[in-house]
């Protein structure tokens, strides 16, 4: 594998409110590399945005608070810069588009003088390049008339638009690492599949790395090289596209798979995951799964599961793949056979 | 053009209208119209499942709506076993309403958070005298056990549940008074993955215990797919291919159908299919294109396209079609 653009190491990131503390996101390690995209995989209150918004120094404080871990750039730890160093990076060298291009773009300020805003931030350009500049971005992204469409309001503008001047906004500066935060679940899937296939396109022109946060299986199987899925703040599982798909180890991977109705598939009854996603404030202790989990033996419901190697760059935090604890309980390792196959 | 055998139908709509007035200046005058339905006529058997699908403003909310008429129609009929539903007076509307239920997409905004669970089912009891008194407590108890909720949280307030949970609330509440017909408008659309399966296998395993007939409306084909029997793909308010779900996902004919199917992600990587990208956005109700409102997206129009309107066509059995190109009568690519 090549060098990582942005490597996440041991991130723990706390959450303090009446009722209680949260670990949001707990001892979480990503790694990203130029031109390639990895897919951040979980249901809502997963931790996934918070890892996002952790790798910008985005968390509200207080409540949150980035408690221990590091975030790499280019060899750089994010966590021990000041603050104004940080100003520097968000935008230029991170970018990030967010779920709502509604809400994400000013609605009184014109679309393309905030582009014009944010490149003159990072730059020496004056007004007037920096607004040539946002024209051609316009363009780039696919907006047709972009010198007239620079001066509309975001209102003006239908989602897919708004979400093309995000998109442009986020590039700008030409950032080495892009973080797409579910960037089309506001949209239809005409407009869906227009956006990804712009990312996808101006990705290979601009090389960058991207994180894409979604929860999606579809969108991340077309679009993702790598995926990391995440249960109630913790990875459970990491691995290559291919691999995953072809063969998912974590049986919360598993029953996310069997939960999806499939498109053209003889229609079989789905089979759904039982219980449902805990509150931060009330993770279970050992693995946060067990509860939910069809597997789950004595040793869940105390300690927490490694991390394990399962080869070719797939890694899984179970027991079922401890080789120790399964000898003792006399099992095969992994998930049984009959299980597996029901996908 | 009323692709489902009609004799069973339960539900039979007939060139639904719904245009919104816009109103401008000092008077109010009206400037125009939001053709929110234009002209959707469809059936659904007694048991079975209709979805409408489409993109946003597509109109199959509103279509869902007028069924039960909490929205009125501009023009057209809808018939619900045999009574004739928009003409129905206010009095007689409550009565029937009895039969129709709506699940509605939000499981947070759908339901008083002031009222307990057991205040929001025996309200529905009440209101139509389903229940005596002394009767309701145990019969709202069963309606949780229906649809798996357990009986101690009856007494509990909408927030201390999840969303998966409150969508069950909402059918819950639905099914209270009995009905014939449920509309379920997106029920599944605020909800993760592992939740909406646990939700969608309800919904089927209700329908055969009490032989609900939905008309479901969706955004997500896969979802769609899965729970349907017939599918009516609906564009700017018109539909423009409608039939049994097998034929309209296996063998799309509609360019629109066709480009919507292809947009859906797939969840496996070796993928590989064509994917037809269209270009622009969804035109405005208030101002639609000519003749058929997808040519200007459409990547096969030609001169009548722009021009007239096609109307549904049969191409096959129970599967219909409104196109110039692809089910004009006689045209070589129908299918048989």
């Amino acid at each position: 594998m090549t060098q990582p653009i942005l490597s996440v190491r041991n991130l723990r990131v706390r959450f303090k409110s009446d009722k209680g503390e949260a670990w949001v996101v707990d001892d979480v390690s990503l790694d990203v590399s130029a031109g390639k995209t990895l897919a951040l995989v979980g249901e809502s209150g997963c931790g996934k945005s918070m890892t996002a918004l952790s790798i910008l120094r985005l968390i509200p404080s207080p409540p949150g608070k980035i408690a221990s871990g590091e975030i790499l750039l280019g060899g750089r730890d994010l966590l021990a810069l000041p603050e104004t160093d940080m100003q520097a990076i968000r935008g230029a060298e991170i970018s990030m588009i967010f779920q709502e291009p509604m809400t994400s773009l000013h609605p009184v300020f014109r679309a393309g003088n905030q582009i014009a805003a944010a490149i003159m931030l990072h730059s020496e350009l004056s007004f007037a390049e920096a607004r040539r500049e946002t024209v051609q971005l316009l363009a780039q992204v696919g907006i047709p008339s972009p010198e007239e469409r620079a001066d509309d309001y975001p209102h003006q503008m239908s989602g897919g638009m708004r979400q093309r001047a995000m998109i442009a906004m986020a590039l700008s500066c030409k950032p080495s690492v892009l973080i797409a935060d579910e960037p089309t679940t506001a949209l239809d899937v005409t407009i869906q599949a227009q956006i990804l296939d712009l990312l996808k396109k101006l990705q290979e022109q601009l090389g960058m790395a991207i994180i894409l946060i979604t929860h999606d299986l579809g969108i991340v199987a077309e679009n993702a090289d790598e995926v990391a899925i995440m249960y109630a703040g913790k990875i459970v599982e990491r691995a290559p596209v291919q691999d995953l798909y072809s063969s998912p180890r974590h049986p919360y991977t598993v029953g996310l798979f069997n939960s999806l109705p499939k498109l053209n598939a003889q229609r079989a009854r789905l089979v759904p995951i039982p219980g449902q996603v805990p509150a931060a404030t009330e993770f279970p202790a050992g693995c946060r799964f067990h509860p939910r989990c069809a597997h789950a033996m004595s040793c869940c419901t105390k300690e927490v599961p490694k991390t394990l190697d399962a080869g070719a760059g797939h890694s899984v935090a179970c027991w079922l793949y401890d080789t120790s604890t399964m000898s003792v309980q006399g099992r095969p390792v992994g998930i049984p056979a009959a299980e597996a196959a029901k996908r | 053009m009323n692709p489902p055998a009609t004799n069973h139908a339960l539900l039979t709509v007939t060139d639904l209208v719904k245009h919104f007035p816009i109103r401008k200046g000092v008077f109010s005058r009206v400037s125009g119209a939001v053709r929110a339905v234009d002209g959707v006529s469809f059936s659904i058997p007694k048991g079975k499942t209709l979805s409408l699908v489409g993109e946003s403003g597509s109109g199959k909310t509103t279509t869902g709506k007028m069924i039960l008429r909490l929205i009125e129609p501009t023009s057209g009929a809808i018939r619900f076993d045999g009574i004739d539903v928009a003409a129905l007076p206010k009095p007689e509307l409550r009565a029937l309403r009895r039969r129709m239920q709506f699940i509605f997409q939000d499981p947070y905004g759908s339901l008083n958070p002031r009222m307990t669970v057991y205040a929001v089912l025996a309200e529905a009891l009440a209101a139509h005298n389903l229940a005596p008194r002394g009767k309701r407590r145990a019969r709202v108890l069963e309606l949780m056990d229906l649809v798996g909720l357990p009986p101690e949280s009856a007494d509990r307030y909408p927030n201390e549940f999840s969303g998966g949970q409150r969508q069950r609330i909402g059918i819950a509440r639905a099914l209270a008074v009995e009905p014939d017909l449920i509309v379920a408008d997106e029920p599944v659309s605020a909800l993760d993955v592992s939740i909406q399966a646990q939700i969608l296998n309800l919904m089927e395993d209700l329908q055969d215990r009490l032989g609900l007939t939905y008309l479901f409306i969706g955004h997500d084909l896969s979802v769609v797919q899965h729970i349907s029997d017939y599918v009516a793909v609906m564009y700017l308010g018109r539909i423009v291919e409608m039939g049994s779900a097998e034929t309209v996902f296996q063998h799309p004919v509609h360019p629109y159908t066709k480009a919507l199917l292809s947009a859906v992600p797939v969840p496996d990587p070796r993928g590989g299919k064509q994917r037809i990208i269209l270009t622009g956005d969804v035109p405005s109700p208030i101002n639609p294109p000519s003749g058929c409102f997808f040519h200007p997206r459409c990547p096969d129009r030609q001169n009548a396209c722009t021009s007239t309107a096609q109307s549904l066509v049969e191409v096959g059995s129970e599967h219909c079609v409104a196109c110039h190109v692809h089910a004009a009568p006689g045209s070589i690519s129908s299918i048989g």
